[in-house]
């Protein structure tokens, strides 16, 4: 199962290229989606019991071979992709045909099954080469998805997006091969044994340097995270709601890999300055960004803005270099999925009945697509942070991790960032409910896609009142992590 | 001391930062493309070195030869040259296509037209 | 005398590269970015890695080439001038991340160290048990294929993920019924014509040996599909797309690329179906060495299959994307010789 959970994509990917244009494509995505998201329930209740999965690829034992590893860290992330594109794809289904002429289908959905494929095997490699291999699979597929968007300026995101992720996945080469040639090693349980023997070199060191910040690309840390506007507003619908519940996260996934388990807290705290640079940069990312979101007009870029913010919190969470920190860290993750693969959604919805997300055409919006714009609310609110929404789940663990800490100053900027929040979700809430607009009759959006959007809505309710499962799986990965320092 | 030991390292070190800064500070796109390719290379060739022995041969087993070079950073850079072209591909389509979309190459241009919206 | 060798080489390099840095004709820095990709090619083949070389020298100094030509026949052909003032940022960031770099290889073991780790974990474990285990001479191919073949397996994924981007950018536009035909004029290329028909099917020769000599020499799967599509893409080049088209019907081409990946997958699920892991070809038949042989066979043939055909599909892509257009200032070269090609034929003076 566990090497299926890959390969199911991958080979779906090709078979997905072969069919005829049509609906064929999106119904082969949406059963391996779906295929995806039960073996990674599967593996997830057994990660639970059984602590590490190990699988050896072609039957070679690792380090020789490669090898798939899970725990519940990375169990929470596998499950977390594939709930996503679980969700995503049958609402895909009318978005994006709306958006990319029907004639490019087979390719688009094998681009979305390829990306689907290159997330997954990241999250659930135990090699670091493969983790560089299938990152740019799913990079490949992402600058292709980004491209097919309407607007000629996805071709200039996704160029851009192209060289800034080509040198981050290089500099991660580049401290992999470091790694390696101190080490002898690419497998990263048997990284983390010989580390130590040789942690006090400049080129370790070096190694670190260059491996989280080729990461922090990736994760759209400030000020690395330029790419990320442009490609998430002129993408397809779709693929940003995709895009913007699983990649970043998955890269978030990889940092803490690597300083927990490859490198070791100890030296990745103690040794590296990584606190007095992932703080600041963190805090300063997540004023900024709100504070520009709060001037945008097209409300896609606001929410990706807001996304930049939303990764500054995580990134809070693992620089805090505590169990609390870091359990807070893993819990915002799959939260913020939640919450922004759903507002992603309902823009999506909006743009397949207006073709535009500017906030003017959002005027009146309330009362012409009553269930879409109260799905944008609750997403809106969750991002904010109200009780009852897994937004404020994820606020209270971090603001209890910094209080345990005495950093009273960034108990104040988490509040202040949900401040900024609630201006720039209160734009769009008073444009939609309280401004009326020229023509007011009903223009709901269609089932298909309303269905999913709730869904994921109902998610982030649900799990913001009920958080064993979320809670659970993150304090037991953080655990394992911290406590598994080699 | 060790510089004379490490000077295959520092010289492609040299040629990467070549790659990365054409890269970075050129607005045409397809020098930047090229200057990516350079980037990736000039590590491939560090990454080649490490794998370096003294004395050794190609890791070919043969009955002649007892020290072979390792294979290992072989198969990754072999590997990697091919993620490289790959990615060339797609980052050439895309030229093509802004340059249809906006009649132009040059990075300046393209922004220009897009700010004026 | 092997370190003259290196630092001579290296020399050559950062020439080259400076030169790509600064020419501002286009057409010249890609020749010199074949240069650049071939001299890597021999300093791979002295540092002892003889298929990392053939496979830079084929796919750099070959198709990066030739993709970068296909653009800039469709683009212009002079760069823009970069203002001084933007250049300082680059430069402090380049100056940085250097200045790290070397430091942080201060510590590293020596160039040709005997005894640094690379050398003494993983590494001699390839070398000293893959007699044994797989049975094959060239360790490369080994370690390639089934000892990290799941790599492999993501590096074909990664091909086919190019074409799927450039077939989604570039490609799926309705090709006119019935062939372009020529515009009447003579085709002055006969010398070329002759050599090509001589060379052609000795280059597709020589790819089917390195496809299946790869496993006692330097070769394999790779290598020759990109030589299988240079064959083709050379073809093209002197006869005309059109007719290079009809080598491989469209509709086959197009299929290709997947085909190789689920052979390649297939492989794998065959062995997960007899009871292995996925890609353990020990389960594909009762003696190691035959099974190891088998496996190695088939999902080299499918990495042949998937490589050559996206190299040949992009080329044509590219090329078809580019009939009937005219590069800025062209000086003749791009589409300007009017037999609908996109093939760049520098000879045909300016016609543009």
């Amino acid at each position: 199962m566990l090497a299926l959970i890959v390969v199911v994509p991958m080979l779906g990917a090709a078979v997905a290229a072969l069919l005829p244009p049509g609906r064929l494509p999106w119904l082969l995505a949406t059963a391996v989606s779906w295929f995806m998201l039960y073996a990674a329930a599967v593996l997830a209740a057994q990660s639970m019991d059984l602590g590490v999965l190990s699988y050896w690829m072609g039957g070679w034992q690792p380090p020789i071979g490669i090898e798939y590893r899970l725990d519940p860290a990375n169990a929470l992330v596998a499950l977390l992709v594939s709930l996503l594109a679980a969700v995503v794809l049958p609402y895909a289904g009318r978005s994006l045909a709306s958006e990319v002429p029907e004639e490019k289908s087979p390719y688009l959905y094998a681009a979305v099954l390829l990306f689907l494929a290159g997330q997954m095997g990241i999250a659930v490699t135990g090699d670091a080469f493969n983790v560089f291999v299938f990152l740019e699979i799913s990079s490949l597929a992402t600058y292709t998805l980004i491209g097919l968007g309407r607007d000629r300026r996805a071709l200039t995101a996704s160029f851009s997006y192209l060289i800034m992720g080509t040198v981050g996945a290089t500099f991660f080469l580049i401290g992999v091969g470091l790694l390696y040639a101190m080490t002898g090693t690419l497998n990263m349980a048997d990284l983390a044994a010989r580390i130590p023997e040789v942690a006090e070199t400049r080129t370790v060191h070096t190694a670190f340097a260059f491996i989280v910040v080729g990461v922090c690309l990736k994760l759209a840390l400030f000020p690395l995270h330029l790419w990320l506007p442009n490609a998430y507003t002129y993408a397809p619908s779709a693929v940003t709601a995709l895009m913007a519940a699983t990649a970043t996260k998955v890269a978030i996934y990889v940092l803490i890999r690597f300083i927990y388990t490859v490198f070791g807290p100890d030296f990745a705290f103690g040794d590296m300055p990584t606190v007095y640079l992932l703080v600041p940069l963190a805090v300063v990312g997540l004023l900024s960004t709100s504070v520009v979101a709060i001037g945008q007009s097209n409300i896609k870029r606001m929410l990706a803005y807001s996304s930049v913010a939303q990764i500054g919190y995580m990134v809070l969470g693992i620089g805090m270099a505590t169990t609390a920190g870091l359990t807070a860290a893993l819990l915002h993750v799959f939260n913020h999925a939640l919450m922004k693969g759903a507002l992603f959604m309902a823009l999506g919805c909006i743009a397949l009945r207006f073709g535009t997300t500017q906030l003017d055409g959002f005027r009146g919006l309330g009362r012409r697509m009553p269930f879409t714009m109260a799905a944008f609310v609750v997403g809106g609110l969750s991002l904010i942070g109200v009780p009852l929404t897994v937004g404020f789940i994820s606020k209270w663990y971090l603001v209890s991790a910094a209080i345990e800490l005495g950093w009273w100053p960034i108990v104040a900027v988490i509040i202040v960032g949900s401040l900024l929040a609630v201006i720039y979700i209160w734009r769009v809430v008073e444009t939609a409910y309280l401004q009326s607009a020229d023509d007011e009759t009903r223009c709901e959006a269609p089932l298909s896609m309303l269905v999913p959007t709730w869904v994921l809505i109902g998610a982030t309710i649900w799990f913001g009142i009920d958080t064993r499962v979320t809670v659970g799986l993150a304090e037991r990965a953080a655990a394992m992590l911290t406590g598994a320092a080699p | 001391m060790s510089f004379f030991e490490h000077y295959n390292y520092h010289l492609a070190i040299v040629l990467a930062m070549i790659g990365l800064y054409t890269m970075i500070s050129r607005t045409n796109l397809v020098k930047k493309v090229a200057g990516l390719n350079i980037f990736q290379v000039s590590v491939f060739i560090l990454f080649i070195s490490l794998g370096v022995i003294e004395d050794g041969t190609v890791p070919i087993l043969s009955p002649d030869h007892e020290v072979y070079s390792n294979p290992l950073p072989h198969v990754l850079i072999l590997t990697a040259i091919v993620v490289g072209v790959a990615t060339t591909a797609v980052a050439l389509a895309l030229v093509v296509r802004i340059r249809e979309a906006y009649g132009t190459v040059e990075e300046d241009r393209v922004h220009e037209q897009d700010d004026a919206l | 005398m092997d370190t003259v060798v290196d630092i001579l080489l290296l020399a050559f390099l950062a020439i080259c590269a400076i030169s790509i840095l600064r020419l501002r004709d286009l057409f010249a820095m890609t020749m010199m970015f074949g240069l650049f990709s071939l001299i890597s090619a021999g300093l791979f083949t002295t540092m002892d890695a003889p298929d990392v070389a053939f496979t830079e020298a084929a796919v750099g100094a070959g198709i990066s080439t030739i993709l970068i030509l296909a653009t800039l026949a469709q683009t212009s052909r002079r760069e823009q001038a970069t203002p001084a003032r933007s250049k300082l940022v680059p430069l402090a960031v380049v100056w940085v991340t250097g200045a790290v770099l070397i430091y942080g290889t201060a510590d590293l073991p020596a160039f040709g160290d005997p005894d640094a780790p690379v050398h003494n974990h993983v590494g001699p474990h390839y070398i000293q048990e893959s007699g044994k285990e797989i049975g094959i001479p060239n360790v490369v191919a080994s370690v390639l294929a089934s000892y990290r073949g799941y790599d492999t397996l993501g590096e074909v994924v990664v091909v086919f993920a190019a074409v799927v981007g450039v077939m989604s950018l570039l490609g799926l536009r309705r090709r006119p019924p019935g062939l372009r035909p020529a515009r009447g004029k003579p085709d002055p290329n006969d010398v070329l014509k002759v050599i090509a028909t001589m060379v052609v099917p000795v280059i597709l020769l020589f790819a089917l040996y390195v496809q299946f000599h790869g496993e006692y020499s330097p070769g394999g799967g790779f290598q020759a599909g990109v030589i299988f599509a240079a064959a083709i893409i050379l073809y093209a080049l002197v006869f005309g797309l059109d007719k290079a088209r009809q080598v491989i019907p469209p509709k086959v081409l197009n299929r290709l690329p997947a085909a190789g990946v689920l052979i390649y997958g297939g492989v794998g699920v065959v062995t997960l179906l007899l009871g292995g892991n996925f890609l353990e070809y020990y389960a594909l038949a009762e003696d190691a060495k035959t099974a190891q042989h088998m496996g190695i066979l088939f999902i080299e043939i499918g990495v042949g299959v998937t490589v050559a055909s996206v190299m040949l599909l992009i080329y044509f892509i590219f090329s078809e994307r580019g009939r009937g257009k005219r590069p800025d200032e062209g000086n003749g070269d791009g589409d300007g010789d009017g037999d609908g090609d996109g093939a760049l034929s520098r000879d045909e003076g300016g016609t543009a």
